[in-house]
């Protein structure tokens, strides 16, 4: 690790956290319906919308009529999405002319699904697959929405505390549409038009053709690039114009451009914390779950910086500088651009995966073991450190609650949270989630390991012309069809769910696993060799996406109407203060040891293992 | 409940419109006018043709040029097709691969045997298109690129000197140097015989 890499974490670091502060308490402002001084432009386009979607301004809604509306937006906008995707061949702005037979039926599932539950999940190759319409309209919309949603369901929950005796959390559209118009629009706005200036394309030009130097042909993918940029960092969606996300130069140009979207994926969770603390009467209990979140993302960070910074010891052995010198950046460099070194590459990796972005900058698939355990670990962490957008201050809560039940048996007494008690109805709800999130994870992850659809063992490929051949296997192995890659020629049929790994051994199994964990939660970063493309893992994705948001929100959201509606008990000597340092370290030790040791017997058999074969020397 | 219908609908539909074209068709046109060149992909024209973008990396292969790293995206520079190898720690695929990366950049750089690699020099991008190496890659490639265009070593570190980046803003990211753009200072001081 070089010193100016350190002098850059600090940097990312200090940035943050003197951004919170203005960024929560402007957030505060929005959600309580005071004025801004956006409001003059923005109020009469709120109220337009607003009469335009039939809402009334001042209903106030239970949790169930709160999550009803919630449902139905998500339930809307994704099927509108599948339609839009699958028509894509007849739409406008197809400047490639993209038939739309590229998006079979369960790949525009998967991919609804994906942006819709803010995963941003991609099972394609954006610039081969997804014309210009579908990328702004089918998807990048929902960048916009999914994260909306996010944040309406942290400040509903946020009311949960903040109110007491009322059955009502807030109006999930008004919350929906000042997210958007007031938090969002502004940013990205700003963001995307210093992206452009650094030198993000923003056009609606077929791509462009050129003649290399050498004479050769080179067809340059384009498009209006920064205007999706920039939302899909604000609202940690992650999904990129381009195959290789924010290491395309055209995604993420310099370091400079490196350093904004990395702070666009923490500045609205890290905001929240505050926000929080303003609408609960008590900023130092939002400066305490920010101190969590920062002490569990500063471990991370060390690890994975150190592990990739000292390299592959297979790699070193041939003669490949690993250490750094001033000419060249050393360690890991596979999967990682020039521009941006080891110390950049680690610490997005761990930014991204600790906020449930999932934009990536370099390929985690290279990283090495304990590089890429860091990610995977955080993504267990059911995003508690920063999180997604409104999803990392939901998400830190319920441990929250976990937690102050946890310090209340210790000490025999029934356990507060800022004034309300925590029953069972509440610890109930916070361990159904945890227990969705984690079974989601270690189910489809343990199916996809062993589960034979046939042809079995042996991968089946037959070339272009083989047609009638094929169609004879086809009918011979009807199971065949479900792990099938989607319009491939030739075509190839993987049978057993566990041949669509990119690497052998341990890493095999990780991937297979960091999807599942990835899609559970919400980030839709990859380990990207993986063949996910297939009517299987897009079904079994898309439904690993939806239980990962929806099964998460639905609980939380009972939990806040319950904490609603009771009273607020005044503190006394034997209450838990829970806006300490004390109280922060007991936090970050409970989502590690409920949300992350769980994991711990799949971490062995994948990062763990393969840390050991890597110093070991064993190649598979 | 079923009230909560009508505003699903028409928020939906309302936003895709708002976000999904309004927004994106602003942006365009301010960043048209503003940054015409970056908006249009930092495009790079000689001679009333495109020879590529500046941002992206492009293929090199003669010995009077300098090379890029080596590149997984499509068949190497694809920049319709971008990626990485993807390739794990422990994979034979990715050692045997450097392995040969190495071996095949010291021959041609008449490097000795076991003569240490700059880690960029034989590792692929994640992107596939870096349009980047690091100083002392280009540094070993000096002497070749010399040699084949009949330029004094002198002059062609100056051109990399030239187009070498340092951090910007003297902290941020890494030192680096754009491999498309010193080609054509390179092509400017001395055309490649032939």
């Amino acid at each position: 690790m070089t010193a100016n890499g350190i002098l850059q974490l600090a940097l990312f670091l200090v940035l943050v956290l003197l951004l919170t502060k203005p960024m929560g308490a402007y957030m505060a402002a929005v959600f309580e319906g005071r004025r801004t001084w956006l409001s003059p432009a923005l109020r009469p386009v709120e109220r337009f919308l607003y009469r335009i979607f039939g809402v009334q301004e001042d209903e106030d809604m239970r949790w169930t009529t709160y999550t009803f509306a919630m449902l139905m937006f998500s339930v809307v906008g994704g099927l509108a999405s599948y339609a839009l995707l699958r028509l894509q061949g007849v739409l406008p702005f197809n400047p490639q002319h993209f038939t739309g037979r590229e998006m079979t039926a369960d790949l525009a599932f998967n991919t609804a699904m994906s942006f819709t539950t803010n995963t941003n999940w991609q099972n394609y190759v954006p610039e081969a697959v997804v014309s210009t319409f579908s990328n702004m309209v089918a998807l990048a919309s929902h960048n916009w929405m999914s994260a909306a949603t996010g944040i309406a369901i942290a400040i509903a929950l946020i009311r949960g505390f903040s109110r007491h005796s009322v059955d009502g959390l807030g109006n999930f559209w008004v919350d929906v549409t000042r997210a958007t118009l007031y938090v969002l629009l502004p940013l990205t706005t700003v963001m995307a038009l210093v992206l452009v200036s650094q030198g993000v394309p923003q056009n609606f030009a077929p791509y462009a053709q050129a003649t290399t130097l050498e004479g050769a042909k080179q067809v340059i993918a384009q498009g209006p690039v920064a205007s999706q940029e920039a939302i899909k960092m604000l609202g940690t969606n992650g999904g990129g114009f381009f195959n290789a996300n924010s290491a395309h130069p055209f995604e993420n140009p310099t370091p400079f451009t490196n350093l904004l979207e990395m702070l666009a994926i923490f500045l609205i969770p890290a905001g929240l914390t505050h926000t929080f603390g303003k609408m609960v009467g008590n900023t130092r209990q939002g400066w305490a779950i920010l101190a969590a979140m920062t002490f569990m993302f500063v471990g991370g960070l060390g690890v994975c910086t150190w592990a990739e910074a000292g390299g592959n010891p297979n790699v070193a052995k041939l003669g490949v500088m690993t250490t750094a010198t001033p000419g060249q950046p050393g360690g890991n460099m596979e999967g990682k651009e020039t521009r941006f070194g080891i110390a950049n590459s680690a610490l997005f990796a761990t930014i991204t995966t600790a906020a449930s972005c999932g934009a990536v900058n370099s390929m985690h698939d290279s990283f090495t073991a304990l590089g890429g355990l860091v990610p995977l670990l955080n993504l267990m962490c059911d995003e508690t450190i920063f999180g997604g957008v409104g999803a990392g201050l939901y998400g830190i809560l319920m441990y929250a609650v976990i937690a102050v039940f946890i310090a209340g048996l210790m000490v025999g007494r029934t356990p507060e949270y800022l004034g309300k008690k925590i029953e069972k109805y509440e610890v109930r709800m916070a361990i159904l989630a945890v227990l969705i999130l984690f079974a989601n994870v270690v189910l489809w992850t343990g199916l996809g390991a062993n589960l034979e659809l046939s042809p079995g063992k042996d991968a089946r490929t037959f070339a272009d012309a083989a047609g009638g051949e094929e169609a004879a296997f086809v009918k011979a192995h009807p199971t065949a069809f479900w792990n099938h890659y989607n319009n491939s020629s030739p075509s190839t049929y993987y049978g057993a769910t566990y041949n669509n790994v990119n690497n052998s051994g341990a890493h095999g199994f990780t991937e297979i696993l960091y999807q599942y964990a990835s899609q559970t939660g919400n980030n839709g970063s990859a380990f990207a060799g993986f063949t996910g493309n297939t009517p299987y893992y897009n079904l079994t994705g898309g439904l690993a996406m939806l239980i990962g948001r929806f099964l998460m929100i639905v609980p939380l959201l009972a939990m806040a109407g319950s904490l609603a509606r009771k009273r607020v008990v005044p503190a006394s000597a034997g209450t838990l203060a829970t806006d300490t340092a004390i109280f922060a370290v007991l936090l970050a030790g409970v989502v590690l040891i409920v949300g992350a040791l769980e994991y711990f017997p799949a971490l062995a058999l994948g990062p763990i293992v393969e840390h050991l074969q890597m110093i070991g020397g064993s190649l598979f | 409940m079923f009230r909560q219908m009508r505003p699903a609908v028409v928020s939906v539909l309302a936003f895709m419109v708002l976000l999904g074209v309004v927004f994106p068709g602003a942006i365009t046109a301010v960043s048209q006018v503003a940054f015409r060149r970056q908006a249009s992909g930092s495009l790079i024209e000689r001679g009333g043709r495109i020879v590529g973008s500046e941002l992206i990396g492009q293929r090199f292969s003669s010995p009077g040029t300098f090379h890029p790293r080596p590149s997984a995206a499509g068949d190497g520079y694809d920049a319709a097709a971008s990626g990485g190898t993807n390739l794990g720690p422990t994979s034979r695929k990715l050692v045997e691969g450097i392995r040969d990366l190495a071996a095949a950049y010291r021959a041609e750089n008449r490097l000795r045997e076991g003569a240490p690699v700059p880690a960029d020099a034989v590792t692929r991008s994640g992107s596939g298109l870096d349009p980047d190496i690091s100083p002392a890659n280009a540094e070993l490639q000096v002497a070749r690129v010399a040699k084949a265009r009949g330029l004094p070593e002198e002059a062609v570190r100056r051109l990399v000197a030239r187009n070498t980046r340092g951090r910007q803003f003297g902290v941020l990211g890494e030192a680096r140097v754009n491999v498309l753009l010193l080609n054509l200072a390179l092509d400017r001081e001395a055309k490649l015989p032939g």
